[in-house]
């Protein structure tokens, strides 16, 4: 069946707005905004209350992270593609890790595979639960993101136990990963698995389904699955959708196809099927699913010296790859060019949030001012990798 | 005035020497620097159990620091900064309106105190329209709102003031008309009579009479006054996430400060009035406990009710602009019309 | 659907546009003409066998004396993958606009022109998006000198860098 091109065409002729015209309202919700998600500039042609277009200017946050990369070592990367969504560091190196394996051949440790599934799964609950205080702030529910940060601190010790830093790891090698878990780690693992569940209740009974919060989100900003894939949404805005597409379900990577757990999809139950309320009540049971992935983890930790297979220079023979991981914000593309020396060619990052941005000018107009804000926070963003 | 005037002779005899305009106005000047004094206060001690409130709400301490226990210093220690801070006015802004605009919210603020009896000789005017005044005299505020959003000269700042502007005026009806389901059974509008037509015990509290209605009057007047002082979850003109602040984005230092203390002095306000209409005002809940004077039980009513307001701003997000339209008109306001026949009819039938 | 098959189809239909397959290496890959890419492209997203209705990346290469823009599909329905890519030269590096077909296209575009300086013919809105709107010449080509200063903020600076970037 072919496609149709019925989409909602985007306002381009924002960019040059008419000082003659006094009816409309030109509003700039600029780089600095307590709910922009970091540096992002929205420019927006309101009436009155009423959105008629959004533009986003992003690149406030550009560090030239590609260029960076065609000078360093393979190695050296690692580091650099931390910083990139500094809220979920250990899936991002994840991806990268086993792009380049994949490239160069390199085979991984049983015991760093469940390792490196047990941080990036405590990683994605740790970004989630970002996402939910922050959306809270922005509908204007103080309290929750309280909670979700004191959870969140206990999973960030861990991992400063693991790595030796908070947020920005350097955990995941080519080959393996950088340190062994400690003595009691995985005990403390589990220890927080037990304690955390419960508090997803809390967040339900706080959050998810008071009256307001539902008037707030629900039928605001609907995406429709077709538009969502059009313009390449993924991860949990595109569940959100209906869609069900998880990466590591669909396309397994590392050692996920030996792991149960259920990939959840948005139903409408508060309103339209790809609402703000769908995206936010996916990412909130994406925590639950998480927490099972880890405690199946933790049961089958082979032992063993996880760094073992971590080669001491880092040989990639000529060639490229596009490989694609599922971290908390959706699918995060490495396409990566080798010529057989120490560094590489071409490193593209194809950051989830920088399409999940792009459909903000498609579902804008028609919304208040107000829904702007909770479409996009719902939307997850994180402008360092979308400016990388 | 005359209780006053009677209390201040009883206290000091030499003033019956003076001139009586001269007496009087001194008189009027001491009670209205207390009240002012009163209001300082107030807010500087509300602010800092707002913080405490809201910190223990959500899991952390607060401020602990300054004064030694749990920092009850800190608003002092906040409003001396504020005081030292530069006075940043706007290159494009309106000057004198945005000078005038703290000092007209401050006032219509403090104008409201003067109806409220503290016991039963303390009012400072016992007027038998109180109830009327203190309505119209706190919509004052929202001219003082205005001016502020608009001579800052912010598009987000006049977004603020108009969200707030529409606001106030929406939820003016529901309370008045709640609050003339009060009217109706205490027969007067003057605050002292009806604090008066409450007198007994407990149950003799106007919220308890003709049961359950005046307590869902009760109900609808407390959600419509967190609309009137701009509190969560009807904090639109002022929401943070979205408009930094609202209305006083653009306000720095001192001027800031008023609006805040007109804010938190404005939430004892609305807590008074329905103290007095529906609580009983000073009196107290069993006759035994009238050792106890007055003012104590009007300041403790008062202030567990703003306990329950700063509550539900730490525990509830906000609205939008038009579900909060929609609250106020199709909610709100029918609901108070049928109180008031329910009421009407139940008062006329048992009389 | 394998990749020698897609190439087979598409050459039936486009004849000298699709110039060649390589299947050798580890992600397959065809290779077409830079000025009928948007109707292999629709061909791609419509038609049954193939519905490739995702466009998962699009990147710019810079490939020494050309420019090269690569294309990542992938079919939600049928499960499968292709690589398309295209080149350029330099000196006119014009390739024709996806955007229409995959909405994803529009901002990848973008910033292949910003970085690379790649001209995507009929774009509806072709300007630099991470890089400010008046910066000159395109970052990651592999010959791109960084500017002194930019509106009075300096660039480069003065030390010059080692070799190969390992400092």
């Amino acid at each position: 069946m072919a496609q149709n091109n019925n989409f909602p065409e985007t306002r381009y002729e924002l960019i040059n707005p008419d000082p003659l015209k006094t009816d409309e309202y030109i509003l700039n919700m600029g780089p600095q905004h307590p709910s922009t998600h970091g540096v992002l500039r929205v420019l927006l042609k309101t009436d009155g209350e009423i959105v008629e277009a959004a533009t986003p200017y992003i690149g406030y946050l550009h560090r030239t992270f590609e260029k960076h990369a065609e000078r360093m070592t393979w190695p050296q990367i690692v580091p650099y593609v931390d910083r990139m969504d500094y809220l979920a560091s250990m899936n991002n190196d994840l991806g990268y890790a086993l792009a380049v394996e994949k490239l160069a051949g390199i085979e991984v440790n049983e015991r760093a595979s469940y390792l490196r599934v047990i941080v990036a799964e405590l990683n994605r609950i740790a970004s989630h639960l970002v996402f939910l205080g922050t959306y809270g702030l922005d509908i204007g529910a103080f309290t929750p993101f309280l909670y979700a940060f004191r959870e969140r601190e206990r999973i960030i010790d861990l991992f400063e136990e693991i790595s030796g830093s908070r947020l920005l790891y350097n955990y995941i090698w080519i080959g393996g990963v950088a340190w062994d878990a400690p003595e009691g780690w995985l005990q403390k693992v589990a220890d927080f698995c037990d304690y955390f569940e419960p508090k997803i209740k809390e967040y339900n009974d706080l959050l998810s389904f008071n009256k307001i919060f539902i008037d707030r989100t629900a039928n605001v900003g609907v995406i429709p699955a077709d538009l969502a894939i059009n313009y390449g949404l993924s991860g949990p805005s595109l569940r959100g959708s209906g869609v069900k597409f998880d990466l590591r379900k669909n396309d397994p990577y590392c050692i996920y196809d030996r792991f149960d757990f259920d990939v959840i999809v948005g139903e409408g139950a508060k309103g339209t099927v790809g609402d703000s309320w769908d995206r936010y009540f996916v990412r909130v049971q994406e925590m639950r699913e998480s927490v099972k992935i880890v405690r199946q983890a933790l049961k089958d930790i082979p032992d063993g010296d996880p760094k073992e297979k971590v080669p001491r220079n880092v040989r990639v023979p000529a060639g490229e790859i596009y490989f694609r991981s599922e971290t908390p914000r959706g699918e995060l593309g490495y396409y990566i060019v080798s010529n057989g020396g120490k560094n590489p060619v071409r490193v593209k990052v194809r950051a989830p949030a920088f399409s999940n941005l792009s459909i903000l000018p498609a579902i804008a107009p028609g919304l208040m001012v107000a829904d702007l804000v909770a479409a996009l926070g719902s939307l997850d963003i994180v402008l360092g990798e979308i400016d990388r | 005035m005359e209780p006053l005037l009677k209390f201040a002779l009883d206290l000091i005899p030499g003033l019956s020497q003076l001139p009586h305009w001269l007496f009087v106005t001194l008189v009027a000047l001491v009670a209205a620097a207390v009240l002012f004094g009163f209001a300082s206060v107030f807010s500087l001690f509300a602010i800092w159990l707002e913080r405490k409130v809201s910190a223990h709400m959500q899991d952390r301490l607060g401020p602990m620091e300054i004064g030694g226990w749990h920092g009850w210093a800190q608003t002092i220690a906040d409003a001396l900064k504020l005081l030292m801070k530069e006075d940043i006015i706007p290159k494009e802004a309106d000057r004198p309106l945005f000078k005038m605009a703290p000092a007209i919210v401050f006032a219509a603020a403090l104008a409201s105190f003067a109806v409220i009896p503290w016991s039963r000789s303390f009012i400072p005017s016992d007027m038998n329209v109180g109830l009327l005044y203190i309505l119209s005299v706190s919509s004052l505020g929202v001219i003082a709102i205005l001016m502020g959003g608009w001579a800052s000269n912010n598009k987000w700042s006049l977004y603020g003031a108009m969200r707030s502007v529409s606001q106030i005026i929406s939820y003016e009806i529901p309370i008045s008309l709640s609050l003339i389901t009060v009217v109706l059974i205490s027969g007067t509008l003057s605050m002292q009579g009806i604090v008066h037509g409450q007198e007994g015990n407990l149950l003799s509290w106007n919220i308890f009479r003709y049961f359950p209605f005046m307590f869902v009057a009760f109900v609808i007047y407390f959600i419509a006054s967190l609309a009137e002082v701009n509190r969560t979850p009807f904090d639109l003109p002022e929401a943070e996430s979205e408009l930094v602040a609202g209305f006083h984005t653009e306000y720095s230092g001192m001027r800031f400060a008023f609006f805040f203390l007109a804010e938190y002095t404005n939430m004892f306000i609305v807590s008074a009035i329905s103290t007095v209409a529906f609580l009983g005002g000073w009196l107290p809940p069993f006759e035994f406990l009238s050792f106890i004077p007055g003012p104590f039980w009007l300041f403790g009513k008062a202030l567990f009710l703003v306990f329950v307001q700063m509550w539900l701003r730490w525990t509830l997000p906000r609205l939008r602009v038009d579900q909060l339209m929609y609250t106020s008109w199709k909610v709100l306001t029918p609901f108070s019309f049928a109180l008031i026949l329910i009421v009407s009819f139940w008062r006329v039938l048992t009389l | 659907m394998e990749a020698k098959d897609i190439y087979q189809k598409l050459k039936d239909r486009f004849q000298d546009a699709i110039l060649e397959l390589n299947d050798e290496v580890l992600q397959p890959y065809i290779k077409v003409t830079a000025d009928q890419v948007d109707e292999i492209a629709e061909m791609l997203r419509d038609d049954d066998a193939f519905q490739f209705d995702y466009l998962m990346s699009l990147s710019g290469l810079d490939l020494g004396e050309n420019l090269g823009v690569v294309y990542h599909l992938y079919s939600m329905k049928l499960n499968h993958k292709i690589v398309l890519k295209t080149e350029v030269p330099k000196e006119k590096p014009d390739v024709k606009t996806v955007c229409h077909i995959w909405r994803t296209a529009d901002w990848h575009e973008r910033e292949a022109y910003d970085l690379l300086g790649i001209n995507f013919l009929n774009h509806p809105d072709l300007r630099r998006i991470l890089l400010p709107e008046d910066w000159e010449g395109h970052p990651l080509r592999k010959d791109y000198q960084p500017p002194k200063s930019w509106h009075g903020i300096p660039v480069t600076l003065e030390k010059e860098e080692d070799e190969d970037g390992a400092k």
